[in-house]
Parts: structure tokens; sequence; C-alpha cells
């Protein structure tokens, strides 16, 4: 489960119509608890690089991640999970992002148009990988 | 060497709930071995089922990424730190290119491009957009032979080839695309079932055509990647100029006796072959490789950097070569590289370009212009067998061959004199004005040239030129005479 308050909920969701037709995405900071991760700041990460996410694939680089860390760190909070945003297509996982995630962290997903954000969804990979799960949001 | 290694944050309850663990390796690969070895649960989130780390996990050494040193074999010291940074990919564009567009591998191509598919630069991705991907060759000659063959071997779903010629003996020296058996077999035929056997799983289409401003256009559409093989100046400007008009890298490469260039001419992204050579040279100044010879080797490798550098396109690549021109001698074993700069005021990719559609090629060549005899000059000519009659009549006349020695030394018309065509100016006075003279070479260029050389510098007599060369004495005249 991961509890994230209905403001930063609107801030990822104002992130993504903003760089709508390019993808948004950031980091969660917050901390692990027990069965629950409890995010207190998002962190955005710029994203208007179309074409080298197009190439890469990263959406962020193993750097911001870890200036994002330092950051978080800096207010005793961890890493968490991470959102972007799915411009014109459902917020549903891709195989790709099943091969290009780790378990425990959370990744929310945004669809979004021009005009609006659509659906939102956390997503939590199952620990063998073989699939993502779908995970409750406490706002 | 003890190393300590931080556990992030979401793998920590697959390492027992620890934030760093210490180990004692040689190199950064040993401590992740040990580590996982220690902690299996761990390992298939960091490594893949090649065993090689999956692609978005990044190991950094002291904050150094171990990609940018020496990998897992990286030497770690004693009180060094590991730690394992995910990079975080993901996103609709993605999805759609990724998930449902390239289409899947089956067990045989699997097995087929393992050493592909272990390398991470490579992965099954790669090698789906492989798959997936499109390359048109123009020419299936010296350069289009190995171009054919590696990108037939690597995959490529579908490879196009443009060729009218057939298979000649004198290919065969250096267009190993093509076999002893397949002599007078049409060119794309021939490569055709070569790069079938090379590999079944690809498509493989062939267009019987010479490329023309007519058909360029309609025959690039269907295709991602251009790979030019040809060797002469209208058909490259030709792929130049369609290549920028329809917004597709030209891979591009030529050769000539030992030395040989290659590049990416990619408009969008760097300069074209016209921002290089805005003109043609002056038709005859560069002779083509019938003329001047070339090593058979020579296409291989030049056709190799090709082959090379459109798989690298394909897979998304960073260092190409796009405004950089590389050029090779096989003779002094040497690669050079020049920047090269896309021109602003470029006439197809420039700023305004004045090409906005393709052109008359032969004609922006000079080619036609040349080969039609200019009106003053008055070149006569004789055939082979009319030469042969004036012979036997015991006509007196002269025989003068412009060839080179060594080619001299493969094959004559008995009765010849050589003065090579560089040379026929200086030794003018070998030349008797009072006999009627017959100037001869391989295929006729030349000696028109040596004529025109001689008359321009003066010379008196009457000088007849050798219609086709001895090229043609061989076939008319006297089979026994080798042709080259």
């Amino acid at each position: 489960m991961i509890s994230i308050s209905e403001q930063l909920l609107a801030e990822i969701r104002a992130h993504g119509v903003r760089d709508y037709p390019y993808e948004c995405c950031g980091l969660m900071l917050g901390q692990f608890e027990a069965d629950a991760k409890i995010v207190s700041e998002t962190y955005p990460i710029s994203n208007a690089r179309e074409e080298s996410a197009k190439r890469n694939r990263f959406l962020i680089t193993p750097e911001e991640l870890m200036r994002g860390e330092k950051y978080a760190r800096s207010k005793q909070l961890e890493v968490v999970g991470f959102y972007h945003s799915h411009p014109d297509s459902p917020a549903i996982p891709s195989r790709y992002d099943l091969e290009h995630a780790w378990p425990t962290y959370s990744y929310i997903i945004v669809s979004t148009s021009a005009e609006r954000a659509g659906d939102l969804y956390s997503w939590e990979q199952e620990a063998d990988r073989s699939r993502f799960n779908q995970e409750a949001i406490k706002s | 060497m003890s190393v300590t290694i931080t556990i992030p944050a979401p793998l920590r309850q697959f390492a027992s709930g620890q934030s760093q663990i210490v180990v004692d390796a040689k190199t950064a690969g040993e401590a992740l071995d040990l580590l996982t070895s220690t902690h299996s649960a761990l390992r298939r989130h960091l490594f893949n089922d090649q065993n090689t780390l999956r692609n978005f996990v990044n190991v950094y050494l002291n904050d150094e990424d171990i990609r940018h040193a020496s990998g897992p074999d990286t030497p770690v010291k004693d009180g060094d730190t590991i730690m394992i940074v995910p990079s975080i990919a993901g996103g609709a564009v993605i999805e759609s290119e990724v998930g449902q567009s390239l289409p899947e591998l089956s067990n045989e191509e699997i097995l087929r491009y393992s050493r592909h598919l272990i390398m991470p630069e490579v992965g099954m991705q790669g090698q789906r957009r492989l798959k997936a991907a499109s390359v048109l060759m123009i020419g299936t000659g010296g350069l289009g032979a190995p171009v054919g063959m590696y990108l037939a071997a690597a995959g490529v779903g579908r490879i196009g080839i443009v060729d009218f010629d057939v298979v000649e003996e004198s290919n065969l020296q250096r267009q190993i695309i093509h076999g002893t058996k397949d002599l007078g077999r049409r060119k794309i035929e021939s490569a055709r079932d070569r790069l079938r056997d090379i590999n079944p799983h690809i498509e493989i289409e062939t267009h019987e055509t010479r490329l023309t401003s007519q058909n360029a256009m309609r025959l690039f559409r269907n295709y991602d990647i251009i790979v030019d093989g040809t060797d002469n100046f209208p058909t490259r400007y030709l792929v130049n100029d369609a290549c920028v008009l329809s917004g597709k890298p030209n891979v591009y490469g030529s050769i000539f006796r030992f030395e040989g260039q290659a590049s990416v001419f990619w408009a969008e992204k760097g300069a074209c072959y016209r921002c290089l050579y805005p003109e043609p040279p002056p038709p005859g100044l560069v002779p083509s490789c019938a003329e001047g010879g070339v090593l058979g080797v020579l296409p291989g490798i030049v056709g190799a950097i090709q082959a090379n550098e459109t798989i690298k396109i394909i897979l998304g690549a960073e260092d190409l070569l796009i405004n950089r021109l590389l050029l090779f001698d096989a003779w002094q074993m040497k690669f050079r590289e020049f920047k090269l700069r896309k021109d602003p005021k470029c006439p197809v990719c420039g700023e305004q370009p004045a090409i906005k559609e393709l052109i008359d090629y032969e004609e922006f060549c000079g080619v036609a212009a040349h080969q039609t005899p200019q009106p003053d000059s008055k070149l006569e000519e004789i055939s082979a067998i009319e030469l042969n009659a004036k012979r036997l009549r015991g006509e007196k006349i002269q025989i003068i061959d412009v060839r080179e020695p060594h080619e001299f030394e493969i094959a004559r018309i008995p009765g010849t004199r050589l003065i090579p065509l560089g040379h026929v100016v200086s030794r003018m006075n070998e030349i008797d004005p009072e006999v009627e003279t017959i100037v001869h070479c391989k295929g006729g260029v030349r000696s028109a040239k040596a004529i025109e050389a001689l008359k321009r510098a003066g010379y008196s007599g009457r000088l007849i030129n050798l219609k086709g060369g001895i090229t043609a004495w061989s076939e008319d005249v006297d089979p026994r005479v080798a042709k080259y």
C-alpha cells in the first residue's frame, strides 16, 4: 500500500499535463514502513528530452537518482518510488517497465492528454519479477 | 580486499534486511558475485538470465560507474565502497514501441543470435530492433557483398537489393557474395540465394533495375536505411539527394585501388555527401575501379564498416560516422579521420535548398556530354575487325598501346608499342607522323584521351582510336588474348 496525500497526487497529475505530449517523471520521497510506503514529498525531474528517452528508454539517470537520494537523506527521507506519465495511453505498465523495475518501490503511472490527467494507478513488482500488482493508494 | 556494498532500500528485504554488506573480493564483479551467492534472492534483481548486469542496474565503485572503468573486471581496493543504483525507465512511447510493435524472436533465432543477445548493447531489444529493421542496398558488388552478408547474418529483418548486372569472372576477385557457379547469372538472384543460405529467417527483396531519378524515391520509401555501394558519381549523388529528400540515413562507402572512404550521411543529424563534395569531379578525372583497379580485400573492409554503422544505427548507438569521413589506406594500413560539417549553403540539405526534387544526375555529372564526342574533335575510330583486316592486307600502320606496363604484361595485341597515357605527349617523337597510327587501351577511353592530348600537343599525323580497346580485340578477333 502507498499512502500519499491528494495534494501530492494533484501535483503529479499537473506535472503530467504540463509536460504533455512528453512523459513526465519524478521521485517519491518518504518512508518505508512495515506494510506501506508513506510519501511526504515529490521530487519532479524535468523531462523535455523525448529524443533521448526514446533512444535510451531511461527517464531518470542514476546521477539524477543519486542527487534525489542525497536530497532525501538531508531531510531524513528515502526514495520510496517513482512516478511517470503515459501520454495518450493507459496507466498500465508495459513489459518493458517490468524488466526495468525492482520490487518494493512504488511505480505510479498517470495517463495524460493535452487537457487533463486521466487514470492514475500505483504498481508494485512481484518479488519474483514475474508481474506488476496494482497497489492500493491511500490518501 | 574488503569492500562495502550498499544495498538499495527496496532490495534490503532480499539481503536479510541489511543496508550494508562487507565482502572480500578483488574485482567489482567478484564482489557482486559473492554478495549474490550469500543472498541468492538478490541476484535476479541485479542480473539477467544471461548473467550480465541488467541494463538499468548501475554499479558505482567510489562514485565511478564501473561501465566507464573495466566493468565487472574493475579492480577494488581495501575500503572501497560499491553502490547499486537503478536508472528508471518507462513510458507509453516505450510501451507502444517496444512492447507491441517489435517482433518476437523464435527459439531458433535466439540460439542463432546468442552472441549478440548476451551483450547488453544489443540484447533482446536490440535483436528485435534488427529484426524489425529494413535496409536497402544499392549494388551487390564489392561493397554490397560484405554489407549484405553481414546484415543478413546479423538478422536485419528485411534487406532490399538493387542491381541490374550479371556476374562476370572479373567480379569474383572481390565480390564474395557471388561464386564461380553464379557466372552469367543475374547478380540479384545470386546475391539473394547467398543471403538466404546465410539466414533463412530474414526477407530478401530483389529489385532488378538501375537506380534512377524516376524510381529512387519510390524504392527508398519502403526502407529505414540506405547503403550506398555504387561505383559511379551520378548514382552516388542520386542516392545522396534521395536520402536527404526522404529523410533517410545514407551509409556511404567508396573504394579505389588501395584506398577507401566511409561515412554516414544523415542530413537530419549532420553533413550530407554534397556538403562534402558540392560538385562532381570533371568526368574522366577519377578513374573507375575497372580502369584503375582495386585490391580485392579493400571493399571487404570498407563494406564491413558500412555494415557495422548500419547495425549501430538500428541499435541506436551513439558514436556513428556522422560528420566524420573515415579514410583507409590498405597499402599503408592506416586509418585517418576528417571532421565534416554541415554546409548551411548546401544545395540539397542547406537552409535554402535549391534542389527540391531529384534531377538528371548523368547530366549533372557531365557523363552524358562526355560520352558523345564533341563536334569539333572529330575522333576517328576503327573496330577491332577492321583493324585486323587492315593488318591482314599488309597495310603500313603502327599500333600504340597507351595502357600501363602491368596491363601490357597481362595481355597485348601483337606488334604494338607501349607508351603509357601519362608519357604519350613527352614521347610523341617516338610516333612516326608519316604512318597511320592506331591507338588503343583496355576499353577505348584512355586511348581517346591520348589522341586528344597528342592533337593538342601538335602531333601532325593521323590518329585512329580502337573502339572497345583490347577487350574488343579479344572478343572479336583473337580470343587467345586474355580479357581482364
